[in-house]
């Protein structure tokens, strides 16, 4: 499949210790140490497995409607009047997002491992919602830990985990989102070791979670790359990509990472402006280097080393954190970290809606919103890859809301 | 030279008994009766003192200890502040160890040679860093141990024969055996079980064993007691701070006496 890299490349990573640069690392309690070092060695064994790829890209194809198309976005590029912008169309993958391409992975990885129950967190649902399916779909069962505050605005997200079979814990404690869901789903692993795999649902958490779920949600970029050339004959300028804890971003980026040519854009969620300090939830624009969730990373926090809630519109970006990796990548400047607050995430979902048919989610709108930006002053035969991560029918109640809509 | 820690396992070792190791949040439920608190612990019993650094994102802790550790932080508190509070312990005595125990981001972002400094200085004697597992031992034990400072490692039921030697290759002052797979203050002891793993982890290490995590009444002290050298208790000292507040979550004058009494209860399980 993908050639080796060459020697100085920036797709080698991480080291042995999960490091990329000072990023990354196994910051976890002893408890964990023995399982996370046995599921990095399950994992080694998987990769080098042509039969877990192969299983897996069956369940991709059949299970998931892969391949996703890259759809050209002719009126948002008639209406921007620049670059040439094309979706990459996550939304259209079963359960609606792309979740469910790193859930299947880490699902088959524990069958592989013997394991028989299944936790993972979720913000805004949709990762829930993907491991929920996979569970029912492998008759696993599986307890997805989610924040109060966010049980609340993802109603529907709550009751379709629930019709899956999946059992819905709220997270209570600290600030009620997120962070405080993933800490629930780790002290459960801690409680459960022998029989239970945490699936997580970002490239954040301890040494082989960043790796392993970079990898799984690198069919992202690389179908992008195949299509593109296909379509165009060449590689596409840009790629841009919304984050929270940043898989779809890694999934879409990776592939391209040694490709200089292509320009890489990670939006980050601004809320309510970066001037508010602890009104978003942009890491990197915002925060800095800390310790948290087993890795080293860019942080939003006080100056007593305290974590702050970050604040979205998106349930799904409000996590204070980004994966290990897109720190380094900002570090070593190849990758470019950028933001769009609340107010033009909303302004991208509306205009996305009308111009394309498309109703995207809050998380895509805000890589949408970037897009907006860059390609009217990018010229016509610039092309732009916008990863459309998931489907916006989850959104409708929050956005309603905003718009003084009752439904 | 040899350590508040070592000399306190020595003559506990001379007089034929147990240790009690105490915890409690440093500024839970405020600065003031924080310091109250552990000033009066070693009265009432307790012969080595693990201080809380309060965190937002406590992942191996339970509900008890991770409602203390936001109450202080409500009230205040700051890791600098932590070490001000041993400072004006140490005013007072100077013999009984104080432990800081806690996660890692707090001290990464107030520098970690810093930290080192301050809290040497501040009269603190180890450190038990609940997010550093051996394999980042380079980040803080190594430097911790320079500074003069013993780095005391959590060993778990999931510590078994073939990784104890890593997890006490760099490690000193005693050892803390987390007696049950999950958080603290969750689930008891299993008494039996803790028998047979410190036995076991004997043939790794000649440090003291101290075990804890779900300990709670005198009863179960005395036994574990019997078996290793300290018996830690934590949330047990947390949730009584917390039965002690004033509806609307202040510190009463019972606060201070509510943790002592227990205290004092416990050390004679230790003790029997
Ligand atoms: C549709 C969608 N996109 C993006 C995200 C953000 O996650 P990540 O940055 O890991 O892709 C989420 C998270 O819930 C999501 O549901």
């Amino acid at each position: 499949m993908t050639a080796s890299p060459p020697p100085n490349s920036f797709r080698t990573g991480p080291d042995e210790r999960g490091l990329f640069g000072i990023y990354g690392g196994r910051f976890v309690a002893e408890t964990l140490m023995p399982l996370i070092l046995e599921l990095e060695q399950a994992y080694k064994d998987a990769k080098a497995d042509p039969s877990f790829q192969k299983e897996l890209d069956g369940y991709l194809e059949h299970y998931v409607g892969r391949e996703s198309p890259l759809y050209f976005a002719e009126r948002l590029t008639e209406h921007l009047g620049g670059a040439k912008i094309y979706f990459k169309r996550e939304d259209l993958n079963h359960t609606g997002a792309h979740k469910i391409n790193n859930v299947l992975g880490q699902i088959m990885l524990a069958r592989r491992m013997g394991k028989t129950r299944i936790i993972a967190e979720t913000g805004a649902g949709q990762h829930g919602v993907a491991t929920a399916t996979a569970c029912a779909r492998f008759g696993l069962p599986c307890v997805v830990y989610m924040g109060e505050v966010d049980i609340e605005r993802q109603k529907p997200n709550v009751f379709r985990m629930k019709l899956l079979g999946a059992e819905v814990v709220p997270a209570k404690s600290g600030s009620r989102t997120l962070k405080d869901a993933l800490n629930e789903a780790l002290r459960d692993w801690v409680a459960n070791v022998e029989d239970t795999f945490y699936c997580i649902g970002t490239v954040a958490g301890p040494h082989p979670y960043p790796e392993m779920v970079r990898d799984f949600q690198c069919v992202i970029g690389n179908e992008t790359k195949r299509q593109m050339l296909a379509r165009e004959g060449r590689l596409p300028d840009s790629v841009v990509a919304a984050i929270g804890g940043g898989s779809n971003a890694m999934g879409l980026f990776h592939p391209f990472l040694d490709d200089k040519s292509v320009e890489i854009y990670g939006v980050e969620a601004a809320g309510l402006g970066l001037k508010t300090k602890t009104k978003h939830a942009a890491s990197i624009s915002g925060g800095r280097p800390g310790i948290l969730h087993g890795n080293r990373t860019y942080l939003l926090m006080d100056d007593d080393g305290q974590i702050i809630e970050g604040h979205s519109i998106s349930a799904g970006l409000d996590y204070p954190g980004i994966g290990p990796e897109h720190a380094w990548l900002n570090d070593i400047d190849r990758a470019h970290y950028v933001s769009a607050t609340d107010a033009e995430a909303l302004k991208a979902f509306q205009l996305c809606s009308e111009l394309e048919g498309i109703i995207p989610a809050l998380e895509p709108s805000h890589a949408i919103a970037h897009a907006m930006k860059l390609a009217p002053k990018l010229p016509k035969d610039h092309l732009m890859v916008v990863c459309m991560s998931g489907r916006g029918d989850k959104d409708i109640f929050t956005v309603a809301d905003i718009l003084g809509v009752k439904l | 030279m040899t350590s508040r820690i070592d000399a306190r396992f020595a003559a506990l070792r001379e007089e034929g008994r147990a240790a009690l190791v105490t915890f409690v949040t440093a500024g839970d439920p405020d600065y003031k009766t924080s310091l109250k608190i552990i000033q009066g612990l070693p009265k009432a019993g307790a012969d080595v003192i693990e201080f809380g650094m309060p965190f937002t994102d406590p992942m191996a802790d339970g509900p008890a200890i991770q409602a203390g550790g936001l109450r202080a932080l409500k009230a205040g508190q700051t890791l600098r502040k932590t070490l001000q509070l041993v400072k004006e312990f140490r005013k007072g005595d100077d013999e009984t160890p104080v432990v800081l125990m806690g996660y890692y981001n707090p001290i990464y972002v107030y520098g970690v040679d810093k930290f080192l400094k301050d809290a040497k200085s501040s009269g603190a004697d180890g450190l038990i860093i609940v997010d550093l597992p051996p394999e980042e031992d380079e980040e803080l034990c190594i430097p911790a141990m320079k500074a003069g400072l013993n780095f005391i490692r959590l060993a778990t039921p999931t510590t078994d024969d073939a990784r104890a030697p890593a997890v006490f290759r760099n490690t000193s002052g005693f050892v803390y055996y987390v007696s049950v797979l999950g958080i603290t203050g969750t689930k008891a002891p299993d008494l039996k079980s803790v028998k047979s793993n410190v036995k076991r982890l004997r043939k790794h290490t000649r440090l003291p064993i101290c075990v804890g995590f779900g300990v709670k009444t005198a009863e179960q002290a005395k036994t574990i007691a019997a078996d290793a050298d300290g018996v830690v208790v934590g949330s047990a000292l947390v949730a009584a701070v917390a039965d002690s507040l004033s509806k609307s979550g202040k510190a009463t004058p019972k606060t201070a006496e509510a943790v002592h009494k227990l205290v004092r209860k416990i050390a004679k399980g230790v003790r029997a």
